[in-house]
């Protein structure tokens, strides 16, 4: 982790975040749960966990000894395994076992934090003793059992990831495999990356709340490299989602796979478009990019109760045409951002940043909630029991608008239509962003041309926002692997948007002469 | 404590061939980490945090896995064991797939990298608060300043491995950073940030926390007022903690596994004049106190001084055992430790009066490359040069090219070296590079 942070301060710019889709990380995965107990119908988490509730109330009675405003025990075990297929054969697995428990108490916007590996009540009880030394108060009433909320069910599986063994897997690596080389002769070599994930959490909170949430996630990510007279390209395609074995049927392998040898192929035909302020479409999907570094982020609550975010005076001003609505909901059943509760034990839901061009509500955590004398909106996310929580995105997508893709595409004379992405970064304070073009296609008088690629586009949040001068009636979520990393800490998140025009961005390219 | 873990490892390797392994490689690693943030006068964040993990990897029946797990109690390992080796079994065999070669961890140096500075294992709370308050009290002296968070993160690493075939090792550092990230009030509703870092394995040698923030607030107040550049093709300046990122993007794909799958435009470089022959850069785990120096890499390879572009002739690349194996490719080492760029003679200044109207980049905002073509198109914040000094500054401003054609445009190399990063670089002045603004 250490590493991790020095690069983060090595090379990260002040108040920025990013957004990323790793195509050859490796996610996630499971095998048999060989050295855990079963779980038990009274309380199968803590059973998992070996603890019970004197036990965490002893330790949170530590926590809290002198003073908070909140704490909580957030309890994770997590498993994952991948596989990777190269040169036709899957000859590397890889799986982790990652267990823990993170201690937090927060006193104003004052946060103290530890976490321990080992969950005996001794260890426990020394890291809760750490965490405490932020405050210097007197001891808070802490509960002395935990209420069991109801668990939610967006994402609950028939068959855990822990029984579906490799024996499963491999075939369904072979079968993209098969089906990517078979697509042209072209294709010289093929990659299959396979991830899945099963974490199990449980949050014991000082309100006296005990939240349990099984999470899966996996994804699957396919690289095609083709050569033709000479030259060499690579594409690829994901897909990702809270799901289980059986999402992928053969259609949706194959709808992944073709993404992919499509996205490869056009590049031998594609260029770079001039360089320049153009009118920009972007199509329905992973487009949603757009919204999540030019608004998404300014709108975690966070960087606005610092006053860091551009958007910290503009709740209630009109940002945007009336037509646009923008939304952050982790209530959408398997999707990879979503979440029944957040990291802080609060039932996470929808949240609306922009209601017909007007600029709402912030994405809250607990404290920032307080501090602004709101209810939190369910957005405390962390990436393991090693980080204290934040405000962060879920699924981020904007509502269909008043137009269709066709008045879209006949509207511009000059510009661009962005399809494909691999990345996106904000700068939080100055509202700059930019995102990453794959694939694209020049528009010129009202029609789709020639494929352009490998251009970054960069624009302002407000100014972007105030230029989505069409929005059509085709909003769809991505289904790609999305990571979102802000401080160091890495969630999965998703996406979404229908077919939009921004009148007017920076796009990279080649300038004449 | 060493003994401790080295015990974990041997043990975790014996256990791996009682169940059947053919081979194994165990690493235990164990960090301490303390973070202290104060913000606009008060302590807002501290962590503190004890680590450890065993990362397994195992050959069986010509077959190969890899496995890592925080809970390391005793009885847990039995059954975590015995499942990487399930596992592995289920796999299909490759026969490239072997534990690293005794002969390449023969040799193995010994030079004192001075990683471990018992100063810094003994910062206290006190020491913490107070580089806390001095960096906030600089970093918060300006009437434009909305928020102002001093950060101090120190902490210290050990790392054991043990492998059946008689590979034992040990890495032991220590680390220390502070800084700030100041954000003021712009124009409007605008907001210009910037941050300012420095750290290391000792602590005895950064400068001191009020020189540090108040380079923070300098390159903040430098963003006020920022403006969209232009769309041109000029000279290209770029500042030395910028090149490192910079150089990092070039060497991405510079290694046998991305060669050997066909996604790398370093391809056929090797022994070949690819780019301009003012750009050297060698691969150095032997620096004392380097950030990336190493006694052996994370396959027990030796370390040793690796050139990889010298006088823009490509030497060598990254080359690890298995991807070696495959391309017909004798291993070097899978992996970076530091990078050294090879210098020029001058310093920024003279650069500046070089270039005379340009671009003078001081940071990249996201962008990508593709690593087969070497295609790439970057965001960017910095200054326009204006009768060879550093003028406006600008920002949604993007960068594109192609990396390797980029880099045969290197005209010249400064002489002054950014230290905190595992590259280390200095500032990088391009010819004709074209940039998309208003």
């Amino acid at each position: 982790m250490t590493i991790r942070r020095r690069d983060f301060l090595g090379h990260m710019a002040a108040g920025s975040a990013v957004l990323t889709m790793p195509a050859f990380l490796s996610g996630c995965g499971v095998q048999t749960a060989t050295a855990i107990s079963q779980a038990t119908p009274e309380n199968p988490f803590m059973t998992w966990f070996g603890v019970d509730q004197a036990t965490t109330a002893k330790v949170m009675s530590e926590l809290t000894a002198s003073g908070a405003d909140a704490a909580d025990l957030y309890f994770q075990h997590r498993r994952t395994n991948s596989l990777r297929l190269e040169d036709g054969i899957v000859s590397s697995a890889t799986s982790s076992i990652e267990q823990g428990v993170g201690l937090r108490v927060v006193i104003g916007e004052q946060t103290g934090y530890a976490f321990t590996e080992d969950l005996t009540l001794a260890s426990m009880l020394a890291a809760a003793r750490t965490a405490s030394a932020i405050a210097s108060g007197s001891r808070v009433m802490a509960p002395q059992s935990f209420n069991p909320l109801a668990t939610g069910n967006l994402y609950t599986t028939s068959v855990p990831w822990s029984d579906v063994g490799i024996d499963q897997k491999l075939p369904v690596l072979k079968f993209v495999e098969t089906k990517a080389k078979a697509m042209d002769p072209s294709i010289d070599k093929v990659a299959v990356y396979w991830g899945d994930a099963d974490e199990r959490v449980m949050i014991a909170t000082l309100g006296g709340n005990l939240v349990t949430d099984h999470r899966p996630m996996t994804r699957i990510t396919v690289v095609v490299t083709a050569k033709k007279n000479g030259e060499t390209q690579t594409g690829y395609a994901n897909i990702a989602a809270r799901q289980e074995f059986a999402w992928y049927d053969e259609q949706r392998l194959i709808k992944m796979v073709e993404e992919a040898v499509d996205r490869t192929l056009v590049q031998f035909d594609a260029r770079r478009p001039p360089a320049g302020e153009m009118p920009v479409i972007l199509a329905s999907g992973a487009s949603g990019i757009l919204l999540h570094e030019a608004i998404g982020h300014g709108m975690e609550a966070d960087f606005n109760r610092k006053g860091t975010s551009i958007y910290s005076d503009m709740i209630g001003k009109k940002v945007a045409e009336p037509f646009i609505t923008i939304v952050d909901q982790a209530t959408l059943p398997n999707e990879r951002g979503a979440l029944n509760y957040d990291d802080e034990g609060n039932r996470a839901g929808r949240t609306v940043l922009v209601e017909n061009g007007i600029l709402k509500s912030y994405l809250h955590d607990e404290i920032s909630a307080k501090q602004y004398a709101l209810s939190p909106t369910g957005s405390g996310r962390r990436e393991s029991y090693k980080y204290a929580p934040m405000p962060r995105m879920s699924c981020t997508f904007m509502e269909d608008g008043p137009h269709t893709k066709d008045e879209i595409v006949a509207a511009v004379d000059h510009g661009i239509i962005c399809e494909t992405y691999t990345n996106g970064q904000v700068q939080i304070g100055a509202g700059d962003y930019t995102f990453y073009v794959k694939n694209g296609w020049l528009v010129e008088k009202g029609r789709i041309t020639a494929p352009i690629k490998d251009v970054n586009i960069i624009g302002n949040g407000p100014e972007s926002l105030q230029r989505i001068t069409m929005v059509a009636n085709d909003a769809r979520l991505d289904t790609g692997g999305w990571t979102c990393g802000k401080n160091g800490q890495s969630v999965p998140v998703s996406q979404g948007i229908p077919t939009v025009l921004v009148s007017n961005m920076t796009v990279g390219g080649e300038n004449a002469g | 404590m060493l003994a401790d873990l080295q015990n974990r490892a041997t043990q975790a390797v014996e256990r791996a061939k009682a169940a059947g392994a053919s081979d194994a490689w165990a690493t235990v690693n164990q960090s301490r980490d303390v973070e202290f943030e104060h913000r606009d006068g008060a302590l807002e964040k501290v962590k503190d945090t004890t680590s450890r993990s065993l990362n397994i990897q195992i050959y069986a029946d010509g077959r190969y896995s890899t496995h890592q797990t925080t809970d390391l109690k005793p009885e847990r390992m039995q059954g975590f064991v015995a499942e990487a080796v399930a596992i592995t079994r289920a796999l299909e065999p490759d026969e490239n797939r072997r534990i690293t070669p005794k002969a390449l961890f023969a040799n193995r140096p010994d030079k004192d990298l001075d990683l471990v500075d018992a100063e810094v294992t003994a910062i206290d709370r006190d020491r913490r608060l107070e580089w806390c308050r001095t960096l906030d009290e600089v970093a918060t002296d300006h009437e434009r300043v909305i928020s102002a968070t001093a950060g101090v993160y120190d902490g210290s690493q050990v790392s054991v491995s043990a492998s059946s075939n008689g590979f034992l090792g040990s890495r032991e550092s220590t680390y220390c950073w502070y800084g700030a990230e100041i954000t003021l009030k712009d124009e409007g509703e605008r907001r210009a940030s910037a941050g300012y870092y420095v750290g290391g394995a000792h602590v005895g040698t950064l400068p001191d926390a009020p020189s540090v923030a108040g380079i923070a607030l300098r390159r903040a107040l430098s963003r006020m007022g920022a403006e969209k550049g232009p769309t041109l093709k000029a000279p290209m300046l770029v500042d030395a903690q910028a090149a490192g990122s910079l150089l990092g993007r070039l060497l991405q794909p510079a290694n046998a596994r991305s060669v050997h799958q066909g996604r790398s435009f370093w391809s056929d470089l090797v022994g070949k004049q690819a780019f301009s022959n003012g750009l050297t850069i060698v691969d150095d785990p032997l620096i004392a106190r380097g950030l990336g120096s190493r006694h052996y890499d994370g396959e027990g390879i030796s370390a040793r001084r690796l050139p990889l572009v010298e006088n823009g002739i490509v030497r060598n690349l990254y080359v690890d055992t298995y991807y070696g194996r495959k391309a017909g490719m004798a291993p070097t080492t899978g992996s970076a430790s530091n990078r050294v760029i090879g210098l020029g003679e001058h310093s920024l200044d003279a650069l500046l009066r070089e270039v005379g109207e340009g671009v003078y980049v001081t940071s990249w905002l996201g962008g990508n490359a593709d690593s087969t073509t070497g295609d790439f198109s970057l965001g960017l914040r910095g200054h326009m040069i204006e009768n060879g000094q550093i003028g406006r500054p600008v920002g949604e401003m993007n960068v594109t090219g192609n990396l390797r054609d980029l880099f045969t445009r290197l005209e010249l190399v400064g002489n002054d070296v950014y230290p905190y990063s595992t590259t280390l670089s200095p500032s990088l002045l391009f010819a004709d590079v074209d940039f998309s603004g208003a």
